[in-house]
């Protein structure tokens, strides 16, 4: 990929990024924060993708760590989240009555 | 599976993000979000076994996110709601360090041939990545009270920082001129030091931010390392979780009245604290259950004001059954949310949510605050330093600027506390001197039984 194409890229996705979560309650501060913490365990691609091309020992004994880290955090950060949330359905449920 | 194929579906996953992020910030569409941002990850994690197919490794690989995920799930669905804020931070610092390990190993498959700027990536990646990751564990040290939760400063200490860091880009610089494993493990052991000193003076109320700032430092890693590994999707996902982390970790720093820069660079203009004056001895007035529940049959309005207390007594259902009495009473409850009462912003709304809680009994700092005036008696269940009155009067405490909730206010207030320990910041409150202050001592959640029934009684 060429150079100008990636910082295009970085640019607009910095400001997609700020765009969508300038405005937020205090309420969703730690879900949101717990939500995009769990979208950053998509390095679990790049984990696998270098796990693949592993040939040593010492390569593949990294990448398997690392994949095991990756999936930690991707999985048991949109599993915790949905925990935090699901709370808040209750709250509604509470609202409404 | 053709490149352009893998790319579109690439790109889908990461609309799904954006559309997380989106649905992450409204009450009402934030659980869908979530769904959202997990369907994205699954997709964009499936693709690159049909992408690659056939994999090279692919019983390491599949063993490997097996042992991650019977880590992961189970740590999720059995923490307790007050441990959650480390549990993120836990989960945020293996992030970082996957980062880190996946831009050594590319370095150490590249070897010569890696061109400058996929050099300059991965060092960027490295050294943040390990911070991120020996930073995470230290806030998590400090939430789960493993070491102690002041700021941890040392004679000297901001020079040994300034050193490490020094050392840091000397050795990035040593990396990307001689292009060599011993020095890029030289360079991740030091930013691995310097994560640990850099978190270490962080003190109390101030760990939540720096646990958002390392967030989006990991996103930023993953948007590095999507770079190496010519992965747009790893760009896109990377640089929307550094771009949004930043703003939050602004916002959050904004509820707390805090400045980003005071709290991150309080280790170079923090002092030791004094702590001569605490140990000393002076008169407080504690009550009994039966005390409070006449002091609170005979108002008008009442504002609970729960803080970390109530998150580890788990009382949040008694305290429900207690404002439910109150208001069958007909007296006016309210209850009064800190933004950062508990260990991370909007604890204690998650906590009371799950006691069902009305909504519409919620009530922010700027809204109560100027009830209390005519407030008859403040509760104060489990919370310090949000009510410590010397952020507002004691210049250079480190809560000094926070706001607080104005419980001094009230005619009367009740403290409910496990002990005379003071609060998460190490800070003595002047206001459990106070004449109207009556203390309860005990659990939350036995103490506020204890009230119900004589209130029942009455």
């Amino acid at each position: 990929m060429d150079a100008m194409a990636i910082v295009s890229i970085f640019v607009l996705a910095v400001f997609v990024g700020f765009e969508v979560v300038s405005k937020v309650s205090s309420t969703l501060h730690t879900p949101l924060m717990s939500g995009a913490n769990a979208i950053h365990g998509v390095i679990l691609v790049g984990a696998i993708i270098v796990c693949s091309h592993s040939e040593t020992t010492l390569e593949l004994t990294l990448s398997v760590l690392a994949i095991v880290l990756a999936t930690i955090n991707m999985i048991g950060g949109f599993v915790v989240t949905d925990r935090m949330l699901e709370m808040f359905k209750g709250k509604k449920k509470g609202a409404d009555q | 599976m053709s490149r352009t194929l893998y790319d579109l579906i690439g790109l889908a996953a990461g609309v799904c993000f954006i559309l997380a992020l989106k649905g992450l910030s409204h009450p009402k569409t934030a659980r869908r979000g979530n769904l959202i941002g997990a369907l994205g990850a699954t997709v964009a994690t499936l693709v690159v076994f049909a992408y690659k197919a056939p994999l090279h490794n692919l019983g390491w690989i599949l063993g490997a996110i097996a042992v991650g995920s019977l880590i992961g799930v189970p740590a999720a669905r059995k923490v307790q709601m007050t441990q959650m804020p480390q549990l993120v931070a836990l989960f945020n610092g293996v992030g970082g360090g996957a980062a880190a390990l996946v831009a050594i190993v590319e370095y150490l498959a590249l070897g010569a041939d890696a061109t400058t700027a996929e050099v300059i990536f991965t060092v960027f990646t490295v050294v943040v990545g390990c911070v991120s990751f020996s930073g995470s564990i230290i806030t998590f040290l400090k939430l789960q009270e493993l070491m102690t939760t002041r700021p941890v400063v040392f004679p000297g200490g901001r020079f040994v920082i300034a050193a490490t860091l020094a050392a840091v880009l000397g050795v990035s610089g040593w990396v990307v001129v001689a292009l060599g494993t011993t020095p890029l493990l030289v360079l991740a052991a030091l930013s691995l030091l310097f994560g640990i000193l850099f978190v270490l003076p962080v003190g109390g109320a101030d760990v939540p931010i720096v646990i958002s700032l390392l967030n989006a430092f990991t996103g930023l890693t993953v948007a590095a390392s999507g770079y190496v590994l010519n992965s747009t999707l790893l760009i896109i996902a990377g640089t929307l979780v550094g771009a949004s982390g930043t703003i939050l970790t602004r916002l959050m720093a904004e509820a707390m009245g805090r400045s980003l820069f005071g709290t991150l660079f309080g280790a170079f203009t923090a002092k030791p604290q004094d702590t001569s004056a605490a140990g000393e001895e002076r008169p407080v007035r504690s009550g009994s259950p039966d005390d409070v529940a006449i002091l609170l049959n005979y108002a008008r309005r009442v504002v609970i004001v729960p803080g970390f207390g109530l998150a580890v007594a788990q009382a949040q259902h008694t305290v429900r059954e207690l404002a439910d009495l109150m208001i069958s009473k007909g007296i006016d409850v309210a209850y009064g949310i800190h933004p950062v009462a508990g260990r991370m912003p909007g604890h204690m709304n998650v906590l009371l949510a799950e006691a069902n809680v009305p909504y519409d009994q919620l009530a922010e700092m700027d809204e109560v605050n100027p009830t209390f005036g005519q407030t008859d008696v403040a509760i104060v269940i489990g919370a310090n330093d949000v009510v410590n009155p010397a952020a507002q009067t004691t210049p250079g405490c480190p809560i000094y600027g926070m706001p607080i909730l104005e419980v001094s206010n009230a005619a009367n207030v009740i403290f409910l506390k496990r002990s005379m320990r003071p609060g998460f910041a190490g800070i003595e409150n002047e206001l459990l001197y106070d004449p109207k202050t009556m203390l309860l001592f005990g659990d939350a959640k036995a103490s506020l039984t204890k009230v119900v029934s004589a209130l029942k009684a009455l």
